[in-house]
């Protein structure tokens, strides 16, 4: 079992800032967060654009903004459980708490800081009638292994970037790749789209446009798929159906723990140290709503402070701390190494 | 005051008409979180950048709205429920040829 000071729901900027104020406590931080990189929003929704408003930085990138938390973060050595949903919460007599993934990978930590933002980041699903029964028999999400595809027949939809670079990779390993889009244009970088036309080209990939699956037939598992093009109905016999059209978050199983749910958030009692209706439980960042919230990085990072010294008290209720400036008193992180302001030059004058 | 009235039909088939200002930069899809028409969380997810869909709208009066671009016209292509009067309500910025303007929010996707 992963064992750990403060357990962070949630490895976007809030989370990963939490780090550092615990850190600079001597708080140990692990995080678990359903993408398979940190960085939340920044790094799903819109790694490549600029953001305005984070103070000191006039214009910053937010994947560069991502990049510089976690070099900053780094003495204070995180620990991850990426790719992975936390999916319940158990509190346990001693008022310490075990969460457990979806697939099985358990913490024990002494408090919890949710920094769960729009909720859990998942597979956009198309409007197929029985597409929720072929799941785990045929309709598969996200590609995970590869190599499950050699010599199967497959078919893809969707007309972004991942749609293009799996129907690419998947092209010398599976025995057939057929991609299905509702247009002749595809959204993703030039280049896929260049090797997608070459693989048409030279009959490697199976190009249906514009067309949409419409319907999912097998009796145990998905056997054939059918695709609708104007008024033409094509069948396709598969093995696998990949439909790839993004990620969208949703609040998933934080509604089911207990906590007061307000707006999509989780309502925090007070804006002193953002704790939840659950003792030992916070909730910081883009995920908790009180009188005034603003959703925004800044006001995570705030909270993100706020939360670490409350929870520093209910690890340790009999020991006295005063905070320090980072300036003074330098940054020690757990690997042993030490940031410290230069000590003043004394020279004298003769 | 720079204000004309917009009709929006929630996902529950509820009609709301409110005041809409023209002078704050402000998009259908803003307009629809301010009066807190669809739940938080719903709608808005890439804040209005075309990236999501999840502020799709169906356009019900017969007003002449400004054409799509590309990124609005690429990420209907991948939306769900779309119909030939499918818009980002996020790409609809509020100006005075829009008054009277009913929309109809699509299903979360
Ligand atoms: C296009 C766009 C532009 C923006 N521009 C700005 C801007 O200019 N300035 C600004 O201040 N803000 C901006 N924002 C808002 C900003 O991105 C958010 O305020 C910020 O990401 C919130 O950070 P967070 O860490 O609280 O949550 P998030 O970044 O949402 O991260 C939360 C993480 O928690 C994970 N998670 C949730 N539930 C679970 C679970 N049960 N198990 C595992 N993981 C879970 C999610 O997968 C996610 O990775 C913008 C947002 C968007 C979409
Ligand atoms: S808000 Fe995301 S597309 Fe309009």
């Amino acid at each position: 079992m992963i064992q750990t000071d403060i357990l962070i729901i949630g490895a976007g900027p809030t989370g990963l800032f939490a780090v550092f104020e615990a850190g600079l406590l001597k708080l140990k931080c692990h995080l678990i967060d359903a993408l398979p990189q940190p960085g939340g929003q920044l790094a799903e929704l819109y790694p490549k654009k600029p953001i305005y408003d984070i103070p000191g930085f006039p214009e910053i990138l937010a994947g560069d903004l991502v990049d510089n938390l976690m070099k900053q973060i780094e003495p204070f050595q995180p620990g991850f459980t990426l790719g992975e949903r936390a999916e319940t919460i158990d509190k346990l007599e001693d008022g310490t708490f075990i969460v457990t993934t979806d697939k099985g990978t358990k913490h024990h930590a002494k408090v919890i800081a949710i920094a769960g933002g729009l909720g859990s980041f998942e597979p956009r699903k198309p409007p197929i009638s029985n597409l929720a029964y072929y799941e785990d028999k045929g309709v598969v999400y996200m590609v995970k292994d590869p190599e499950i595809y050699r010599d199967k027949k497959v078919v893809i939809s969707g007309g972004g970037d991942s749609a293009l670079d799996w129907t690419i990779y998947l092209a010398d390993i599976a025995k057939s790749v057929t991609l299905v889009h509702r247009r002749n244009e595809f959204r993703g970088a030039l280049d896929s789209v260049d090797k997608v036309q070459e693989l048409k080209n030279a009959g490697k990939v199976e190009l249906i446009t514009p067309a949409e699956v419409v319907a999912l037939a097998g009796d145990e598992k998905l056997e054939a798929v059918t695709i609708q093009r104007g008024s033409e109905i094509i069948e396709r016999h598969c093995d696998y159906f990949i439909p790839l059209f993004g990620l969208a978050p949703k609040l998933g199983p934080i509604a089911d723990w207990g906590l007061e749910i307000e707006k999509n958030a989780i309502k925090v009692d007070n804006t002193l140290d953002y704790q939840t209706n659950i003792p030992g439980i916070y909730a910081i960042g883009d995920i908790n709503t009180y009188p005034g919230k603003l959703k925004l990085i800044l006001c995570g990072f705030h909270e993100a402070t706020l939360m670490c010294q409350s929870a520093y008290q209910r690890i340790f209720p009999n020991k006295r701390y005063v905070l320090k400036y980072t300036t003074v008193g330098g940054v020690q992180g757990f690997d042993g190494s030490k940031k410290e302001a230069p000590k003043a030059v004394v020279k004298m004058i003769e | 005051m720079n204000d004309i009235k917009i009709t929006i039909i929630d996902r529950e088939g509820k009609s709301h008409t409110v005041n809409a200002p023209t002078d704050m930069n402000m998009n259908v899809m803003e307009l629809i979180r301010s009066y807190e028409l669809a739940p938080e969380g719903s709608i808005g997810i890439c804040g209005g950048m075309a990236m999501c869909a999840s502020c799709q709208c169906y356009v019900i009066s017969d007003h002449e709205l400004p054409e799509m671009d590309q990124d609005e016209d690429l990420m209907l292509s991948e939306a769900f429920f779309v119909k030939d009067n499918s818009r980002l309500s996020c790409q609809l910025f509020i100006t005075d040829a829009m008054d009277g303007l009913e929309v109809e929010l699509a299903p979360e996707a």
